[in-house]
């Protein structure tokens, strides 16, 4: 069988369109691959062989029955650990969720198996999705494919180093600060945070419920477009998701760019940035403004300012979401507590990993007596003048370009023991979620080695701009998909 | 010092998490850390900034009062600890 690590999905659509090649048999070389590669990069906490074959006989059937099928059948993807999936478990790769089955799937996971989608398992991340680096995983930390001793970013790790990896087509994440994107830039990929409401969140286990959205992560902006498409959309069973029309996003891919208005916020070039990165963004603007984009430099003046004020507002709603894990209706908890309160602390106690504790103290603390005005009146305030800038900025540009993260993949173990300095990675990533805005990482070449991201934010409900400008920018860098050199024998 | 031991102590007794002794310490100061940096919001005015708790006009949903299949008890029950009767199983509450 030919190289199935670069296939992309339209690529798979027209093999098994045209017989080439059956569901099962590509099915079973992502799962001998997995049984090859993940050994290294560990990117799978479960791995579901036998649904995964049973799945692929389906798709076969409805083609050897001359059934038509749509673009994701048959194709293999996996999805991160806090999507929840009936029948296999979802961890959010926690002592507390460790051996946790979500009684039902969460609808993105159900929009996918109606498209025919073959999952091949569940990918690992930050414990409650709560990191940078998948270093606060429970079970192990997943390795950069492009070089091992480093992180893949997080929290999506798990599903950003298996797609840079080539151990799945095409994956799921979710993004509260950055957590598709900054992972997607360090493992160099594509990787799309929706507009907040374009995606239904029922079935993702929550972590700061006004900021969380799902989101794609591919191989190029062409499959990013196809899953994004499938993924979006009104839920009844998500009050927050929008009952808007979900546009046909491939048709936004035409390599035009001429006349949009692209502004370039000094602010992401300033703080404590990489000289190799800015070049890189910079150079992707060029090429951009070769194509007929107008590019201007501006002002998003509250920028530094989105940080703090999400290091308030993400902890204080996680500190109240992650109070249902109480040891009492799912997870673990402590069997030796004589009463009901000792259970419930020494339950949360031992079942939470550190920067999980972490963040629910200091939400309750900035939610407690005495310091709510100070801090989360504070942060919610600070948020609107996030927000502001953006809107004041859309009356004069379609779109805004920045790096997605001021450094490249670091090191594993370099920032474990200081939160702060993890908590850094995230600065381009948060105002957009702090704002609700979409926003994509594309790769735009590399600086010592390793895969830089550059980052193209639009206006609500305009992931067509954002797909637009990926695309036509990927169309002049080389649409050659561009992955490690990874196989072992 | 923005945040001392015993606040911290006090805190994770609000958030209902056992904190051992002997890493009290470290979290004070890791969180005083990061109070520390979120103290650069002070720098901005924003007596007269509405605040932002959602960036979507949040309504409320309604929906018709229809019965409809639910998860069922047996699921519901399914991942919990303990359970007796088919109902969840605590310690003693008083």
């Amino acid at each position: 069988m030919e190289n199935i690590v670069n296939l992309t999905i339209t690529e798979i659509h027209k093999l098994l369109t045209d017989k080439e090649l059956s569901a099962v048999e590509l099915t079973k070389a992502f799962l001998d691959y997995i049984d090859r590669i993940d050994p290294t990069i560990r990117a799978f906490i479960t791995v579901t062989e036998n649904t995964a074959l049973a799945q692929a006989e389906e798709i076969d059937r409805a083609i050897a029955q001359g059934k038509k099928i749509g673009l994701l059948s048959g194709v293999p993807m996996a999805l991160k650990d806090n999507l929840c999936t009936a029948g296999v478990k979802t961890t959010c790769c926690s002592k507390m969720l460790e051996n946790w089955v979500s009684p039902y799937s969460a609808t993105v996971v159900e929009k996918l198996q109606e498209a025919g989608a073959i999952m091949l398992g569940k990918l690992n991340m930050d414990e409650f999705a709560m990191g940078s680096s998948t270093e606060n995983s429970k079970f192990f930390t997943t390795k950069n494919p492009w070089d091992t001793s480093r992180v893949p970013g997080g929290s999506s790790g798990g599903p950003t180093a298996a797609v840079a990896a080539g151990e799945a087509i095409y994956t799921l994440g979710s993004d509260t600060g950055g957590s598709i994107r900054q992972p997607a830039s360090f493992c160099g990929v594509v990787g799309l945070k929706p507009t907040y409401g374009r995606v239904s969140r029922y079935g993702l286990i929550a972590f700061a419920s006004s900021l969380d959205q799902i989101g794609p992560i591919t191989k190029n902006v062409r499959d990013c477009a196809i899953v994004l498409k499938a993924i979006s959309g009104f839920d009844p069973y998500d009050s927050t998701s929008v009952d808007i029309e979900v546009p046909d996003y491939e048709k936004a891919l035409t390599g035009e760019v001429n006349g949009l208005r692209i502004g370039i916020p000094k602010e992401y070039f300033e703080i404590g940035i990489s000289k190799e990165i800015t070049e890189k963004v910079l150079k992707a603007v060029e090429l951009l403004e070769d194509l007929g984009a107008v590019c201007e430099e501006m002002s998003l003046p509250h920028t530094e300012y989105a940080l703090p004020a999400y290091y308030v507002i993400a902890p204080a709603e996680a500190s109240s979401n992650l109070a249902r894990f109480d040891g009492v209706s799912y997870g673990y908890r402590d069997e030796n507590a004589e009463d009901v309160i000792s259970m419930y602390k020494n339950s949360r106690g031992e079942g939470l990993g550190p920067e999980v504790k972490r963040r629910i103290m200091l939400g309750t603390y900035a939610l407690s007596s005495g310091y709510y005005d100070a801090y989360y009146l504070k942060a919610q305030k600070v948020r609107t003048l996030i927000k502001q800038d953006f809107d004041k900025a859309f009356e004069k540009f379609d779109a805004f370009i920045t790096p997605t993260t001021p450094s490249i993949a670091f090191k594993a173990g370099d920032k474990v023991e200081d939160p702060l300095a993890m908590y850094k990675s995230d600065l381009f990533t948060v105002p957009s979620n702090m704002a609700g805005i979409p926003a994509i990482s594309v790769p735009c070449g590399f600086a010592e080695g390793m895969p830089v991201g550059l980052q193209i934010i639009a206006k609500p409900f305009a992931e067509e701009t954002l797909l637009r400008i990926a695309y036509a920018y990927e169309n002049c860098r080389g649409t050659e998909v561009l992955l490690p050199d990874l196989e072992v024998n | 010092m923005t945040i001392s031991l015993k606040e911290l102590e006090h805190v994770a007794e609000l958030a209902r998490l056992s904190i051992p002794e002997n890493e009290l310490k470290a979290y004070t100061c890791q969180l005083d850390d990061i109070l520390k940096s979120i103290e650069k919001l002070k720098e901005l005015d924003t007596d007269n900034v509405e605040p932002t708790a959602h960036i979507l006009p949040v309504r409320n949903v309604m929906r018709g009062d229809i019965v409809r299949e639910g998860i069922g008890r047996e699921d519901a029950l399914g991942g919990a600890p303990d359970v007796e009767e088919g109902q969840f199983k605590v310690p003693k509450i008083v």
